[in-house]
């Protein structure tokens, strides 16, 4: 030892100074109240307000993603050209989650406590959601999230303007049962958001009588689906129910035609696939097909010729409008239009003013609710036409309240686990 | 070669001496009394996800820079640490029998049995530091016996990273699949969400960089570690002396895996998510070029780069969303190209042709781009062992 004094003096201090930085311990998990949560940072003593955007703008997610971010940008110009929210100009804060959870959860956080923003706008995949869910949380900030989703979830910082499953799969599988469908098959990606979904489908078809004669599974960005189909072919249903996301549509929907089946054979009921994703797939592979959602680009009211002209005029004649696209334009209109019903900035403010806020959009109107933080839509069953665009073939009686645990479906009594 | 080889004065030997110790005590005052004071609690909880990555470094740093193992998947190491922990968080906040939240999302069969250990604290701890340490033993001694190198073990390295990867997004009900495990509470009883916890994780990570850097710099002054850097710049000749190159190489892996696990078990508390993009190909190889860029053969190049090409990431990215990758892979090739000492080459090439220069001005300019430390690490000559096996 004697060699290397300086070894040992420095292993020693080292030591030291981990002792007495353990000895200045935080407060523990049973403490009341959890130890403190950080002061909210958002300066709104200026003329202008921040607001954060967290979208992919690379990775596997960018190609759906940037959409949001524009449809977001083209509501904030607006909103600004319109005199701002309670007088404030708002100053867009854009960060980027890389199509990754962690990647998400870390510039969340960077924009609540680092940028000080009145509300983050964005995420798209449930793994990007609930990867910020805990950080929302435990900071007390806004998330304002436009995508449909898998529900049984509810969290008091987090705004959901995309559908639930009572507002999207569980009316699609209403009107697959009423267009006389007796058996299923369930394709759908490795994630947390078909896994759940299917769990959901998988209660109604045994309650309602139908039949599942499969259910199988591809990793996201996978595109070998000779095996899945084929599957699918020999089973025999009468529809499939398809929560396949990105890619893998391309690769499923070419294989399904190469075997031969059509929307006519034996129909696929998609639930991510919308305007955006049609060009991707080839109209050729999957035209005739329904989707279920909650906006078309072909709706006609005023309010939506409107955003598609808008949209169009911004970033190009040939741009499609979303159904996710549209739920981040409403959402930032339902967060001002909270924001000055509360008049403030302010988290439990805007929380406590959401109930009942509705907003003129281009899907129609919705309405928030402010129990469980979902918003009243319309459910639509479209088909895609071959102008690659989605025409509404049924839809449901007016909006329907957001139920995210299902609670008034008494088939749906084990899911919420 | 170096200041520690056994040829090195005595003078040259206390003067090392002495600069490894100012070294530690500036990073110590750096890691924790500066950083603290001026960094937002936001940017202090970045740079302790940076310090979990610098573990993961100085571990390659011994098994790349002393070693001359390309060890391209350590990310499976790193994620095996941090999914013991985030395993162990997860069970914790459940409860006694309790089901963590998303497995009863997806799934209704309850906790699987061999997650059961890991409600014990103590296994946990004790699994982080002996799994992945266990694993790389195993396959190093399967791969050197067989005197798999070079190239070959830098595939079967990576492949092992992929494969872990599929593992864990294929597995969502025991693994949290591609969204992986958060949402963490508490950590051994105290709670996450105190800004002051925070701040003590951040100083753990800081103390456990150090004390790890104090370990490799033992090893690569010992014997052991003259025979490590023996058997990267010529193998066959340290057979030939009697000593087995596989034992060696294998302790080496093994202390870089633990390393890793140990940067991955703090990584969850501090950034409080793991996912299987945080443990695959990508990372791992992002792990190794800061290391390359930093310098791989000495002591705080590894360091050092890790931290920089992280700090780098996160500060470009903010401001150019989609550049990031693009700006990695070239800075890595011009260190390769130019520089393959990394950049802690960059005073060495400059002291040792001023030496030169001062003795022979003529000899100057053949050195201009000369490397003093030997990098021989990946050459093809090392490659003809893996045809033996």
């Amino acid at each position: 030892m004697s060699r290397f004094p300086a070894r040992r003096s420095a292993a020693t201090a080292a030591v030291l100074v981990l002792g007495l930085a353990l000895s200045a311990c935080g407060s523990r998990v049973d403490d009341a109240g959890g130890g403190a949560t950080a002061e909210s940072c958002v300066d709104t003593s200026g003329d202008s307000v921040k607001i954060g955007f967290l979208n992919s703008r690379s990775g596997t997610m960018a190609i759906s993603e940037n959409t949001v971010f524009n449809s977001l940008e083209l509501a904030a110009t607006q909103i600004n050209a319109a005199g701002g929210v309670l007088g404030k100009q708002l100053e867009i804060v854009a960060e980027d989650g890389a199509s990754e959870p962690t990647v998400f959860a870390e510039k969340a956080d960077k924009l609540i406590r680092d940028d000080c923003v009145a509300a983050v706008f964005g995420g798209w995949t449930s793994s990007s959601r609930k990867a910020m869910l805990p950080v929302f949380e435990s900071n007390d900030a806004l998330l304002f999230y436009p995508v449909q989703y898998e529900g049984l979830e509810s969290s008091e910082n987090i705004f959901y303007t995309g559908a639930t499953t009572n507002q999207q799969i569980i009316p699609a599988l209403d009107y697959l049962k009423e267009s006389g469908v007796t058996s299923l098959f369930l394709v759908g990606s490795d994630y947390v958001f078909p896994q759940t979904a299917n769990k959901i489908i998988k209660a109604y078809a045994e309650a309602n009588g139908i039949e599942v004669k499969g259910e199988e599974y591809a990793p996201l960005g996978h595109t070998d689906f000779a095996t899945i189909v084929a599957k699918v072919r020999d089973a025999g249903a009468a529809a499939v129910f398809n929560t396949l996301n990105g890619d893998s549509n391309v690769a499923f929907f070419k294989e399904y035609k190469n075997l031969g089946l059509t929307a006519e054979t034996m129909p696929v009921l998609s639930v991510s696939i919308a305007e955006e994703e049609v060009g991707g797939i080839g109209v050729d592979n999957i035209v005739g097909q329904p989707v279920a959602w909650n906006y078309y680009q072909t709706i006609a009211s005023p309010a939506n010729e409107k955003f598609v002209a808008d949209f169009k005029a911004a970033y190009g004649a040939e741009k499609v409008t979303s159904d996710p696209m549209e739920a981040a334009y409403t959402s930032l209109y339902l967060w001002k239009g909270m924001v000055e019903k509360a008049g403030s900035f302010a988290v439990p403010d805007v929380q406590a003013a959401a109930d009942g806020v509705s907003f003129e959009a281009p899907e129609g109107t919705v309405t928030v609710n402010g129990e469980n933080h979902h918003i009243a839509k319309t459910a639509l069953i479209g088909k895609i036409g071959a102008d690659g665009l989605i025409y509404t073939e049924w839809s449901s009686d007016g909006p329907i309240e957001p139920d995210p645990y299902l609670k008034s479906y008494p088939w749906a009594s084990g899911l919420a686990g | 070669m170096s200041e520690f080889d056994t040829a090195a004065s005595r003078v040259s030997a206390l003067r090392g001496r002495w600069a490894v110790l100012v070294g530690f005590g500036v990073a110590a005052v750096l890691l924790f009394a500066v950083a603290p004071a001026v960094l937002t609690s936001f940017r202090l909880g970045l740079l302790g996800k940076y310090l979990c990555y610098a573990m993961v470094a100085v571990g390659i740093g011994l098994a790349w820079g002393r070693g001359g193992m390309l060890v391209l998947g350590q990310g499976v190491f790193f994620g095996i640490g941090a999914y013991l922990m985030a395993m162990h968080l997860k069970l914790a906040d459940a409860g006694a029998d309790g089901v963590p939240d998303f497995m009863a999302l997806i799934s209704s069969s309850g906790v699987p049995g061999w997650w059961e250990p890991f409600r014990s604290g103590w296994v946990t701890l004790v699994a982080i530091l002996v799994l992945p340490a266990l694993l790389a033993a195993l396959l190093g001694l399967a791969t050197f016996r067989r005197r798999v190198r070079g190239a070959y073990f830098a595939i079967l390295s990576q492949a092992l990273a992929a494969a872990f990867a599929i593992l864990l997004i294929g597995n969502p009900t025991a693994t949290g699949g591609s969204t992986g495990l958060n949402n963490f509470v508490g950590f051994f009883g105290f709670s996450l969400r105190d800004p002051v916890n925070r701040q003590m994780l951040y100083f753990i990570a800081a103390g456990v960089l150090l004390a790890m850097l104090l370990l490799v710099r033992q090893l690569m002054v010992s014997r052991y570690g003259e025979l490590l850097v023996a058997c990267r710049d010529s193998e066959e000749r340290v057979r030939f002396l009697g000593y087995d190159p596989a034992t060696v190489k294998t302790v080496a892996f093994a202390v870089a895996a633990m390393m890793a696990g140990i940067g991955g078990a703090l990584f969850v508390p501090i950034v409080g998510i793991i996912s299987p993009n945080d443990v695959g190909i990508v990372p791992s190889i992002g792990l190794l070029i800061g290391v390359a860029i930093g310098g791989r053969t000495t002591l705080a190049g590894p360091v050092l780069g890790a931290i920089a090409v992280a700090w780098a990431e996160t500060s470009l990215s903010e401001q150019f969303p989609s550049g990031w990758t693009y700006a990695q892979g070239l800075m890595f090739m011009l260190v390769v190209a130019f520089l393959p000492g990394g950049l802690a080459s960059l005073g060495a090439v400059r002291g040792l042709r001023r030496k030169i220069a001062a003795a022979d001005p003529t000899v100057a300019a053949e050195t201009a781009d000369g490397d003093p430390a030997p990098v021989p690490a990946t050459e093809p000559r090392h490659a003809h062992g893996g045809a033996q096996a």
